[in-house]
């Protein structure tokens, strides 16, 4: 049948329960059209959009279409789930993963906290990539150090080039991290059991303290990357 | 990938498809007007089960005058085939495409200030029309587009003063004679060069590059920007459209294609994920955020789902070749629209409406996400467009007739006609219709490309590239 895509039993039976839904109040006859569809139906969409999104948000540079389309599309299945709810502010910290448990009023929190995070982080990969600009003006007015931490929430999906993994206030968040691996001491070419990472480029270019060396290093690593974009010789 | 044409042989003629009820999946008639038979022509690319990812075509397009066709596939390189000039002891071989020119477009790229492996697969190819005995495209992956002359050298000079025939160089003291070199023929050597280098200028994945009427400018459009760029000019580009919202969180909308007109060289298009299209003039302003026209339906409030969203969102815009009218092509649909009026298309052909009860399922395997292409052919009185299960429909705005073809390997006898196809929606499934659940979403025909002129066209379908011909022209 429709092939691609692991399929569980649970979400075979759920998937047929859509279908028939689908059929129904997409007749154009019938008298529910026009209201919102039984919440059993909602809920596994409700679910899948979930997992689509997080599956996009954990590629390195999500599809940006895609991403937008599963947005809109869980803001829908959520209208229609809690129509008279509005959307609260964004003060608290998501419930992330396990979304599956709330998913009305806290996941309405909750997903708003994350899809403005995440959304907000997909700016600031930008930003990176600009002139060096402070994290700070990418975010909105008045956003608190509180939010800060469902930024966090979105930079472990994200992925490790996104964030500014030194800022002030997120060390902390770190403590069960072995850290010593993002000291200075990473950028002097000599040093050992340095993970060839480019990763930890974007970090290191936020800090406040480069010496003249680490400043080589990073243009070498710049001039490297303009050779490789030098057109290839002819005869290709 | 390996060139395959199909030797001439016995040729097997089917009947015209017989006549079928009219129904979802178009009718038994022959479309593209005057009676057009499509017949299969040749195939390329491998034949093989396992098809390697990097074979995957992802771009095909014929030049201005349809003598070359190019395509680009996920492994960043470019294939161009050359029609055969026509030859009157053979005339079976009534232009028949072989490669002329294959190389590696683009390669994979790391970006060390995000962490980004940049993917080398080629999104879009444009010609640019021809001006010398050269050849030049742009080709396109998701951040950098480059422009490629493709040459033919079929001289060599023999004879220089200053090095001999292996090329060393000779003293010029020992020199006691002069020679003027002379040019001798040679096995025919195409050569491609890349010209320019259009990089960093876009942070978002590029989806569409068209060349401007003006043969000088051209611009490039991703997710959220679309850029104007001078062909000579590589260091330089200018924003003419930018949606990106102050604050990401806003984002609702994204650019799917964009692409000018085919005569106002001031005016161009570009479509949305929302399923809206904007016309812009680019002497109103520098930067064209605010639209000349605006192309939108209103959504049919009895259709309306989950998904009416997704299902709109344009995935290609084309302006017809007259630049009267554009089409746009969404997941179930294709539309013509007058650029005279907005409010509505002029026409809506149902490609596959049979899957509007599937969304779900499509939902779930993603496949409703799929971006299909669609075009023209030269006179504007006939569309193609792909669909799943290898088919392909043509809809011909004269007649209103409507057809369902399929690129496989089965129907790959030299010249034999193609034999019009069916889905069957529910209820008894006649002989020759395949049902609905019975398709293979993972056989896209996602491009497609018809002949500037004549009725030949290619239909991508994974790793093979299919040339259909009108056996009656």
């Amino acid at each position: 049948m429709l092939s691609k895509g692991l399929k569980r039993k649970r979400e075979e039976e759920e998937e047929k329960e859509s279908l028939a839904v689908d059929a129904l109040w997409l007749d154009p006859g019938h008298a529910a059209v026009a209201q919102a569809p039984p919440t059993a139906a909602s809920s596994s969409l409700f679910d899948l959009s979930v997992i689509k999104l997080h599956h996009s948000l954990q590629q390195s540079e999500p599809d940006l279409r895609h991403l937008v389309l599963v947005v809109n599309t869980l803001r829908r299945i959520q209208a229609s789930m809690a129509p008279a709810a509005a959307l609260p502010p964004v003060p608290s910290p998501p419930a992330a993963p396990s979304m599956a448990d709330n998913l009305l009023a806290s996941s309405d929190a909750a997903l708003s906290a994350s899809m403005a995070s995440l959304l907000e982080d997909l700016s600031h990969i930008e930003g990176l990539s600009q002139a060096p600009q402070p994290l700070a003006d990418e975010g909105p007015p008045g956003r608190s150090i509180g939010g800060v931490a469902p930024s966090l929430g979105a930079l472990d999906l994200l992925g490790p080039a996104t964030g500014c993994l030194l800022d002030d206030g997120l060390e902390g968040l770190f403590e069960d991290i072995d850290t010593s691996m993002y000291d200075n001491e990473l950028w002097a070419p000599a040093s050992e059991g340095l993970k060839p990472g480019p990763e930890d480029g974007p970090g290191k270019e936020e800090a406040p303290e480069l010496d003249e060396a680490e400043l080589d290093y990073l243009m070498d690593v710049l001039v490297g990357t303009q050779a490789l974009e030098r057109p290839p010789g002819p005869g290709r | 990938m390996t060139s395959s044409s199909r030797a001439t042989g016995i040729g097997r003629h089917f009947e015209k498809g017989k006549k079928s009820l009219p129904g979802a999946g178009g009718g038994g008639c022959p479309a593209g007007g005057n009676d057009f038979q499509w017949c299969f022509s040749q195939v390329k690319g491998a034949i093989d089960e396992d098809v390697a990812e990097a074979d995957i075509i992802s771009t095909v397009e014929f030049n201005y005058s349809g003598d070359l066709l190019a395509t680009g596939d996920k492994g960043g390189r470019v294939v161009i085939f050359q029609r055969e000039q026509e030859n009157k002891s053979r005339p079976h071989s009534r232009g028949e495409y072989n490669v002329y020119s294959t190389f590696q477009s683009h390669e994979p790229e790391f970006d060390y200030l995000k962490s980004l492996e940049i993917e080398e697969k080629i999104n879009k190819i444009r010609w640019l029309p021809q001006q010398n005995a050269a050849h030049f495209l742009l080709s396109t992956n998701d951040k950098t587009i480059k422009l490629w002359k493709i040459s033919e050298r079929d001289k060599r000079a023999e004879g220089y003063n200053l090095k001999d025939e292996d090329g060393r160089l000779r003293d010029p003291f020992r020199i006691t004679a002069l020679r003027v070199p002379i040019l001798k023929p040679m096995d025919l050597m195409v050569e491609a060069s890349p010209r320019r280098i259009f990089a960093n200028a876009h942070t978002y994945h590029i989806n569409s590059i068209s060349v401007n009427s003006d043969h000088e400018t051209y611009l490039s459009a991703d997710d959220l920007r679309i850029n104007l760029w001078h062909l000579e000019i590589t260091d330089r580009s200018f924003n003419i459209v930018d949606i990106k919202p102050a604050n990401m969180e806003e984002l609702t909308e994204v650019i799917t294609a964009a692409e000018f007109h085919p005569h106002q060289c001031n005016v161009f298009v570009y479509s949305s994920s929302k399923g809206t299209i904007r016309l812009c003039d680019m002497r109103s302003s520098a930067l064209c955020d605010r639209h000349s026209k605006f192309f939108e339906e209103p959504e049919d409030p009895s259709s309306r789902s989950f998904f009416s969203e997704i299902i709109s969102s344009i995935s290609d815009v084309k302006f017809s070749h007259s630049g009267r009218y554009m089409m746009s092509r969404d997941y179930l649909s294709v539309k013509v629209w007058d650029l005279n009026m907005e409010s509505r298309p002029l026409e809506t052909h149902q490609v596959h409406e049979y899957l509007r009860s599937k969304l779900c399922s499509l939902y779930e395997n993603d496949c409703i996400f799929d971006k299909f292409e669609c075009c023209w052919n030269g006179s504007d009185s006939a569309i193609m467009t792909g669909s799943y299960n290898n088919f392909f429909r043509m809809f011909d705005r004269d007649t209103r007739r409507d057809v369902t073809l399929e690129a496989s390997r089965e129907s790959s006898k030299p010249r034999a006609s193609l034999k019009p196809r069916k889905v069957c929606t529910g209820g008894k499934r006649k002989k020759d219709e395949i049902s609905v659940d019975s398709l293979d979403f993972n056989k896209k025909i996602l491009h497609t490309a018809w002949h500037p002129a004549d009725s030949v066209i290619a239909v991508a379908a994974t790793n093979n590239l299919y040339i259909f011909q009108d056996k009656i022209n």
